[in-house]
């Protein structure tokens, strides 16, 4: 039933998933979230835009890395062990950079959530912006809230399979989308855009599009909040992140209460009445079906649709917004009753910030430095084992040893390996006929690492004790990049 | 069980019937997802059960109507091994021992393959390093008894040392020069010690003396004059740093009193002629080849 107080309507909603309507074990509840216009909702609208545009675009941008490597500005090109990004190359044992990156990832997300509570719910996680978006189809075709309930619940009619039937094909339109983005990034996108539709494409690209347009299609069109209550760990462990200091969605109970539905209980109260006239807006609106009024609970996303709601309904009688806004518990704790919560960046500024910004400083810091001083020329020897050394027929003692060059750059590049250290010393290549020297000229090609077998020889008088230092060198001439392995020559015991 | 339903009055749930020490069991149903994941599980068992081989009989198992079998399995794995080889394989047929070894990518292959065949057929008596042990040559080092070029480790395998089963075996036979009383017991003791003296050890000058005139009349036909053997009588190198049965000069006589030869099986009819000439380029690669 729908009662009148000053022009405003109570909407007649339950907050299905509010702590107690939720009993274990049982079938969801449909939410029908009620469309809200104001500066939040504008905000999560830009965002989607965002965040979707990022995610489609990305594999599409080019980037010209010369004739030797794909020009693909983003690639995971898991089949050659490469991984591009803009002008910097990762080879596997550099995963670092991209472990680095998850560590950045998880300090600035602890940092967001104790200041501004749980933005990456909110605004930015996968599972709100395609809920959102299938949102937005469902409200195309079935209208807002009391539309969609009411054809929810009346009979099948041929307009409702045909509303049903439509919707569905677009959701699953919009799922597959999003599945075929995401193999984008593993493989050049326009070759693999190609071949995906003649079907020559590997199984694994379909496979995976499968898999994530199911995931797509049940978690944003029926899973929704579910997701983010039952299988998500991350409302936990945000749980942990915030503190008084943190801004969250709240709803100022000093101000609110007692709710008023009716002029005249209002009337009654005179200046004890508080400013909630419990018209049920902030429920209504809500994506994961909960009452902000009744406090902080695990399901709200702080997506702040509640907030765009509460105020137009104050703006209509007349009264000052923010009556559920973002502000600290310390806020509401110390606020009078009556008077806007204020909350100022200062209580950004506390011990527990200054770590994750020390972290996050420190650490996007050791990334930088390594980044641009790491190298693109590198060497490893391995010394033979198995024998560890060889008595030739003239009496001096051969080494042998597998030494891979790796050439990081997409460059074919020609090398000086070279010996020093062992006087006498000389080597030849297996499966060459180089003569014997103490340096030799090795191509490499570009991008690749190339395995030699080295035999290096010297007179047994050159050996003053059973295991002796002998340093491999690879230089490139032309850019004067060095790279130096200290190995072992072992010989003969005296 | 009872038709009467036991109701827990604390919860309003009703019981399992089962109670420990006065601790009954509530009979909450499941979730619902659970139990249709549970369904879907026993729906799938069934259909795995006809498709695939479940069921223990006396002799083997129930054989499933896709036929599919571990042994049936690898055999598709091999063959696709084999069928990814092929192009390699096929090369290697084709072409000569020295086209192989200056094709980079044939030679990665061939000495790939040669190292699988070799640590399967070789090593139980070169070793698995290949460095070999008394009588059996190390063929790291570059000493070689029948020849060390591609061509002559290709042979030697295929076709072996004094191997009685293969008629274009490689054969010679030492005489024993004491056993058999060509040589007198002191002239034995000279002749080990002159070819002590050759790889340049110190030996006794009288005895090396006498020892040198014997090694000219006996053995430096086969050896060669100055010891550096002659690899058409697979006779070894004497006057370098490598030896095979000992390098004292009492080994050395006992060798001349009694010689010991080794025997290398002949590989032709055990391995194809591919993997052969696999081994070849492998042991060629090993250091010593010429």
């Amino acid at each position: 039933m729908v009662k009148v107080h000053d022009g405003i309507e109570r909407l007649d909603v339950e907050a299905v998933n509010a702590k107690e309507n939720r009993t274990l074990y049982q079938a969801r509840v449909k939410i029908f979230p009620k469309r809200v216009t104001g500066t939040f909702r504008s905000f999560k609208w830009a965002m989607m835009a965002f965040t979707l545009a990022v995610y489609y675009i990305t594999p599409w941008l080019r980037w010209d890395r010369g004739p030797y490597a794909p020009d693909q500005a983003v690639l995971l090109d898991l089949a050659h062990r490469r991984f591009y990004f803009f002008s910097i190359e990762i080879w596997p044992q550099e995963f670092y950079y991209v472990a680095g990156l998850l560590i950045l990832a998880g300090i600035g997300l602890f940092l967001v959530t104790s200041t501004v509570g749980r933005a990456w719910c909110g605004y930015s996680c996968p599972q709100t912006v395609w809920v959102d978006l299938f949102l937005v189809v469902e409200r195309w075709l079935e209208g807002d809230r009391n539309a969609r309930i009411k054809l929810d619940k009346g009979p099948w009619s041929a307009d409702k399979i045909r509303k049903r039937v439509i919707k569905h094909i677009i959701w699953i339109l919009i799922a597959i989308s999003t599945g075929g983005a995401w193999i984008f990034y593993f493989a050049d996108a326009p070759t693999l855009f190609k071949n995906f539709f003649t079907l020559n494409s590997p199984f694994v690209a379909y496979a995976t599009v499968a898999v994530l347009t199911a995931t797509t299609y049940i978690f944003a069109g029926f899973a929704r909040e579910q997701i983010c209550t039952y299988a998500c760990p991350w409302p936990r462990i945000q749980g942990a992140m915030i503190d008084e200091h943190s801004l969250v969605v709240s709803y100022d109970v000093k101000r609110g209460e007692p709710r008023t539905l009716r002029k005249k209980d209002r009337e009654q109260l005179g200046d004890k009445a508080g400013d909630c006239v419990d018209c049920n807006a902030c429920v209504a609106v809500c994506p994961q079906g909960i009452d902000i009024r009744d406090g902080e609970q695990l399901e709200c996303i702080t997506c702040a649709l509640c907030i765009d709601a509460c105020d137009a309904v104050m703006d209509k009688v007349g009264k000052p917004r923010g009556l559920i806004s973002y502000a600290t518990f310390a806020n509401r704790a110390t606020s009078k009753k009556g008077v806007q919560a204020e909350t100022t960046w200062k209580s950004f500024i506390r011990p527990r910030t200054y770590v994750y910004i020390a972290g996050f400083s420190a650490i996007c810091l050791a990334l930088l430095v390594t980044l641009l001083m790491r190298d693109r020329l590198d060497i490893s020897v391995l010394h033979d084992r198995n024998p560890q050394f060889v008595k030739l027929s003239d009496g001096s003692i051969r080494n042998g040893y597998t030494v891979k060059i790796l050439n990081m750059i997409p460059q074919p590049r020609t090398f000086i390996l070279s010996i020093k250290g062992l006087e006498g010393a000389t080597m030849k290549i297996a499966g060459s006929d180089n003569v014997a020297a103490a340096f030799i000229e090795v191509k490499v090609e570009p991008d690749k690492l190339r395995s030699l077998k080295v035999y290096v020889t010297t007179n047994r008088k050159n050996l003053p004790k059973t295991s002796n230092v002998l340093h491999i060198t690879v230089e490139d001439t032309l850019s004067d990049e060095i790279a130096k392995y200290e190995a072992i020559f072992e010989g003969p015991s005296k | 069980m009872s038709d009467k339903k036991d109701i827990d009055h604390i919860t309003g749930v009703e019981t399992t019937g089962h109670e420990w020490d006065g601790i009954k069991e509530l009979n909450n149903p499941l979730p619902r997802w659970w139990l249709w994941t549970f369904y879907a599980c026993v729906i799938w068992a069934v259909g795995y059960m006809i498709a695939y081989p479940a069921i223990p009989l006396l002799k083997e198992a129930t054989p499933g109507l896709l036929g599919v079998t571990d042994r049936g399995n690898v055999a598709i794995e091999i063959a696709n091994a084999k069928q990814a080889q092929k192009k390699f394989v096929d090369q290697i047929a084709d072409k000569s021992l020295a086209d192989i070894r200056k094709d980079q990518g044939l030679f990665q292959f061939a000495q790939a393959g040669g190292k699988a065949a070799f640590a399967i057929n070789c090593i139980q008596c070169h070793g698995s390093g290949a460095q070999g042990s008394a009588g059996y040559p190390n063929l790291n080092d570059d000493d070689w008894i029948w020849g060390g070029d591609l061509e002559a480790i290709y042979t030697t395998i295929k076709h072996g040392i004094r191997f009685a089963g293969d008629d274009d075996t490689r054969v010679s036979d030492m005489p024993a020069f004491g056993k058999d009383e060509v040589l007198e017991k002191n002239q034995v003791q000279e002749v080990a010690a002159f070819v002590a003296s050759l790889s340049g050890q110190e030996a006794d000058a009288a005895k090396v003396k006498k020892g040198a005139v014997v090694y000219e009349e006996n053995c430096a036909a086969c050896h060669g004059e100055k010891g550096k053997g002659g690899r058409e009588f697979g006779a070894p190198n004497l006057a370098d740093a490598i030896t095979f049965y000992g390098d004292k000069q009492e080994d050395f006589a006992r060798q001349v009193n009694n010689p010991r030869h080794g025997v290398m099986p002949a590989w032709t009819g055990r391995l194809d002629d591919n993997t052969i000439k696999q081994l070849a380029i492998y042991v060629h690669a090993l250091g010593g080849g010429e």
